[in-house]
């Protein structure tokens, strides 16, 4: 993997949009945003309906999954370009969750909404109609994805990335600083973790930080390369946008994203939570 | 909650103003609201914490711990930012010019 392959810029997207094999799905954390305008084209995926169980706390399964991409119009061999509001976030998790099921071609727009917006972009309100398809998934590739049990086992062993704000790692909050706080988990962060923000990988205008901006960050955060990496922060979002700048721009060969994150690991009973900086 | 809530001026139910910081306010250019800008909460050091869209009355809204932030916004019409000093649990005010 490499930049080229998992990010395209503004400028190539607004040159593709009536390409042939190239579908642009909005994933956002406010899911009433596509509603009022997106890129001319785009399909809609809602991260909270359709991307998860709607009775335990899990993905949608294979079926699932291959039943929703067929009503979306996508199919195996199309290009899926993923952008969304608040830095990409859900659209970063919308990423590694296609490639979770083995989606080939699916790339992420540099930027966003964000920077589709700020550069005065076409939005469009019209949804597009696409004729199904017969999507076929593969089983999940759990190379890219971590449990809790791994998790716990790899305290002191493995890289632990914590991509929350500084004051969710401390224990300080709960929740990013735009949510409210209330929340049943401990506060604190997994032991052995680095607190390295997801924000520190991008830029003010929602793009990724480049590849040598990149290295030097992980690199002075004292992530070991030559070690395994899981990445986790409340509920998985924001940890798929630094496992993307690890795996998919950097090309690190063994990073997973923890989507059990803070909400699971701050509710186990019995597993060991460290507060402060993580400093001292 | 998990999406990001709605910008509004009121409060959503259940906010403890005896417990917990909210920092709240408008975006303006030449004193119009502006909706739609990218807000931005850095803490004393410049490091990002959290990013709001603005409401079509120009309003945000985040929750903090006490301390120095700033709350800078991105828009159409320009940047602009603000200082807050949170001592405490309440309700902070700032307007965010841009231009």
């Amino acid at each position: 993997m490499s930049r080229q392959d998992a990010l395209v810029t503004a400028d190539w997207a607004e040159e593709n949009l009536d390409a042939p094999g190239v579908v642009f799905v909005e994933v956002d954390e406010d899911t009433t945003a596509y509603d009022g305008g997106h890129i001319p084209g785009a399909v809609k995926i809602d991260w909270k309906t359709e991307l998860q169980d709607q009775v335990r706390r899990d993905f949608v399964d294979k079926a699932g999954f291959e039943k929703l991409l067929s009503a979306k119009g996508i199919a195996n061999d199309d290009t899926v370009v993923l952008y969304g509001g608040n830095n990409n976030w859900f659209a970063a998790y919308a990423y590694w969750y296609f490639k979770l099921y083995g989606h080939q071609d699916v790339k992420l727009l540099d930027g966003g909404r964000k920077k589709w917006e700020l550069d005065g972009r076409k939005l469009d309100a019209a949804v597009p109609s696409r004729p199904g398809t017969q999507y076929k998934a593969q089983e999940q590739d759990l190379s890219i994805r971590a449990f809790r049990d791994e998790v716990v086992d790899a305290i002191g062993s493995k890289n632990l990335v914590d991509v929350r704000s500084p004051d969710e790692f401390s224990g300080k909050l709960l929740a990013p600083a735009h949510l409210p706080q209330e929340q049943a988990q401990r506060g604190g962060h997994i032991p052995s973790a680095l607190n390295v923000p997801w924000s520190k990988a991008a830029n003010e205008d929602g793009t990724f930080k480049s590849d040598a901006e990149l290295r030097e960050l992980y690199g002075t955060e004292g992530l070991d390369s030559s070690r395994p990496t899981i990445a986790y922060c409340r509920i998985g979002e924001r940890s798929s946008h630094t496992w993307f700048a690890l795996h998919e721009l950097l090309g690190e060969g063994d990073v997973k994203n923890y989507d059990g994150s803070w909400t699971e690991y701050g509710s186990l009973v019995g597993v060991p939570v460290e507060t402060g900086d993580g400093k001292s | 909650m998990c999406g990001a809530p709605e910008q509004t001026a009121d409060l959503p139910a259940g906010t403890d103003l005896s417990k917990e910081s909210v920092l709240v306010g408008k975006v303006t250019n030449d004193g119009s609201p502006i909706g739609g800008a990218f807000v931005r909460l850095l803490d004393s050091t410049g490091e990002f914490t959290a990013e709001v869209v603005s409401s079509a009355t120009g309003d945000y809204r985040f929750f903090a711990a006490p301390g120095s932030w700033t709350v800078r916004a991105l828009s159409r019409s320009g940047n602009g930012q603000a200082d807050v000093a949170v001592g405490g649990p309440g309700l902070f005010t700032t307007e965010v010019p841009v231009g």
